[in-house]
C-alpha cells in the first residue's frame, strides 16, 4: 500500500490523579469537525481525559467512536455523565448530548482554559475552516468571523500538500524551513489553484522543500488577512491541528511581530474542551448554583 | 459581540456585521430585507444570553455577494434596506 503522508497520529490521554468517583460534577464535551473529532471529560472542571480521533462518513458514529475511546481504561461510564454539549460542524448529530453550541463560543471558551484568562485573540485553524475570535477575560466572545466557504489555511489544504510533495505531515513544518532564503509565496490561495502552481513549481526544478516554504508563507498571509478584520490584540494564540505546524506558526508570529502563547496542551482538543466548560456551567445553572 | 457573517475569498471580503450588543432582536431587519437574509432566534455563540437575536441565515452565509447584490447597484445607490430599518444601528456591511 502506498504510503498516507496526509495521516496524523490519533490520541488519547486520561489523567493519572484524578478519580471520577469523588466527582460533583462529571461533564463532557464531544466537538465533531470535518477531519477530527475529539471528545473531553472533565471532573469539576479539571480535565480528566480526553481523545482525539479522525471523523468518519457517519457524525453519530464518530462522535459516538471518540466518546468511547476516551472512557476506555477509565472505568467511567457514558451514563454518569451529567451533561453533554456537542459542538463543531457535526454538533446536531451527537446523539448523546444534551445540547449543541457552535465551536466559535467553544473554542473561545476553551482557549481561555487553555492558555489562562488574559488570552484575547484566538486562530482556530482547523480541518476545514479558519475562525478568528477576540474575547474578554472569561472567555466570552466579544468579536469573530469564520470562513468555511474557502479551504486556503486550512488543516485539510496542508494534507493535501503533504500527499504531493510526500512528506510526512509532521515534519512539514521543519522541512518548510530547509530553504536559503524565504521564496515569495504561492499566488494562488486557493487549495486546487495552489496545488497546481506548487506542481509546475515542481517541474521547473524547485526542491520540494522550497515548495512546501512557498506554501506555508501564502496560508499564513491568508490567515493573517482574516486577523486584521477583528480586533487584534495581544496575548494572542492559535488552536487546532495548523498550530502544531511550526512552519506556519512562526509564519504567523513573524507577519504579526507578535509571538503566540504556547500550548500546554493538545491544540486540537480547544473545541470540545471548550464544549465541556459550558456543559459544566449548565449542569451549574440548572442547580441552582449561577 | 460583533458577529461577522460572511467570508473571504480570492474577490474580497464579503461580510455582514451585527453588534449584537446593540441588537434587541426587534426583527424589523428581517420584514425589510427583500431576500431574507436575516432571521432572528437565539444566540448561538453564547449561551446564557436569555433574548433572541439578529442573524443571517445559514443559507445566505456562503453567498452573501450574490444574496445582497440586487441592493447594492453600483450607480444610484441608496441607503440599504436592513442597515435603514435598524433602529439601534446594529447592522454594518464590509462592503
Amino acid at each position: 500500500m502506498e504510503k498516507e503522508y496526509w495521516r496524523w497520529p490519533e490520541s488519547k490521554w486520561m489523567s493519572p490523579d484524578i478519580d471520577w468517583k469523588t466527582g460533583d460534577i462529571i461533564s463532557a464535551g464531544v466537538d465533531v469537525g470535518s477531519v477530527s473529532s475529539q471528545a473531553v471529560v472533565l471532573v469539576d472542571g479539571k480535565l480528566f481525559c480526553y481523545s482525539n480521533f479522525r471523523t468518519g462518513s457517519d457524525s453519530p458514529e464518530s462522535a459516538q467512536k471518540v466518546m468511547d475511546k476516551a472512557l476506555e481504561e477509565t472505568g467511567l461510564a457514558l451514563e454518569k455523565i451529567h451533561f453533554t454539549v456537542g459542538t463543531g460542524y457535526g454538533r446536531v448529530n451527537v446523539p448523546f448530548a444534551n445540547r449543541a453550541l457552535t465551536e466559535i463560543a467553544c473554542h473561545s471558551r476553551g482557549a481561555n482554559f487553555m492558555y489562562g484568562p488574559q488570552v484575547r485573540t484566538i486562530l482556530d485553524m482547523g480541518g476545514q475552516d479558519c475562525k478568528a475570535i477576540h474575547c474578554d477575560e472569561r472567555g466570552k466572545v466579544t468579536n469573530f468571523l469564520m470562513n468555511d466557504k474557502c479551504a486556503a489555511g486550512t488543516g485539510r489544504g496542508m494534507e493535501v500538500f503533504a500527499d504531493l510533495l510526500s512528506i510526512p505531515i509532521e515534519e512539514m513544518g521543519q522541512l518548510s524551513f530547509k530553504v536559503e532564503k524565504e521564496p515569495e509565496p504561492v499566488s494562488s490561495t486557493c487549495v486546487i489553484f495552489a496545488k497546481s502552481e506548487a506542481v509546475g513549481l515542481l517541474r521547473k526544478g524547485w526542491p520540494k522543500e522550497k515548495v512546501l516554504a512557498a506554501y506555508s508563507s501564502a496560508m499564513a498571509h491568508r490567515v493573517v488577512e482574516l486577523l486584521g478584520r477583528i480586533k487584534m490584540e495581544k496575548d494572542f494564540a492559535i488552536t487546532g491541528g495548523i498550530a502544531k505546524n511550526e512552519g506556519i506558526v512562526k509564519r504567523i508570529e513573524s507577519e504579526l511581530k507578535i509571538e503566540a502563547l504556547k500550548p500546554q496542551y493538545d491544540t486540537q482538543i480547544a473545541g470540545a474542551l471548550g464544549a465541556a466548560l459550558f456543559a459544566k456551567a449548565l449542569v451549574e445553572k440548572e442547580r441552582g448554583l449561577r | 459581540m460583533l458577529a461577522h457573517y460572511g467570508y473571504k475569498d480570492g474577490s474580497g471580503d464579503y461580510f455582514i456585521v451585527i453588534d449584537t450588543d446593540k441588537c434587541d432582536g426587534c426583527g424589523e431587519c428581517v420584514t425589510a430585507c427583500p431576500y431574507g437574509v436575516f432571521e432572528v432566534g437565539e444566540e448561538e455563540n453564547d449561551p446564557f444570553r436569555e433574548e433572541p437575536v439578529a442573524k443571517v441565515t445559514e443559507l445566505h452565509r456562503k453567498k452573501i455577494k450574490y444574496s445582497c447584490a440586487p441592493c447594492k447597484p453600483t450607480s444610484g445607490k441608496k441607503p440599504l434596506p436592513c442597515v435603514q430599518a435598524c433602529r439601534p444601528d446594529a447592522i454594518s456591511h464590509s462592503w
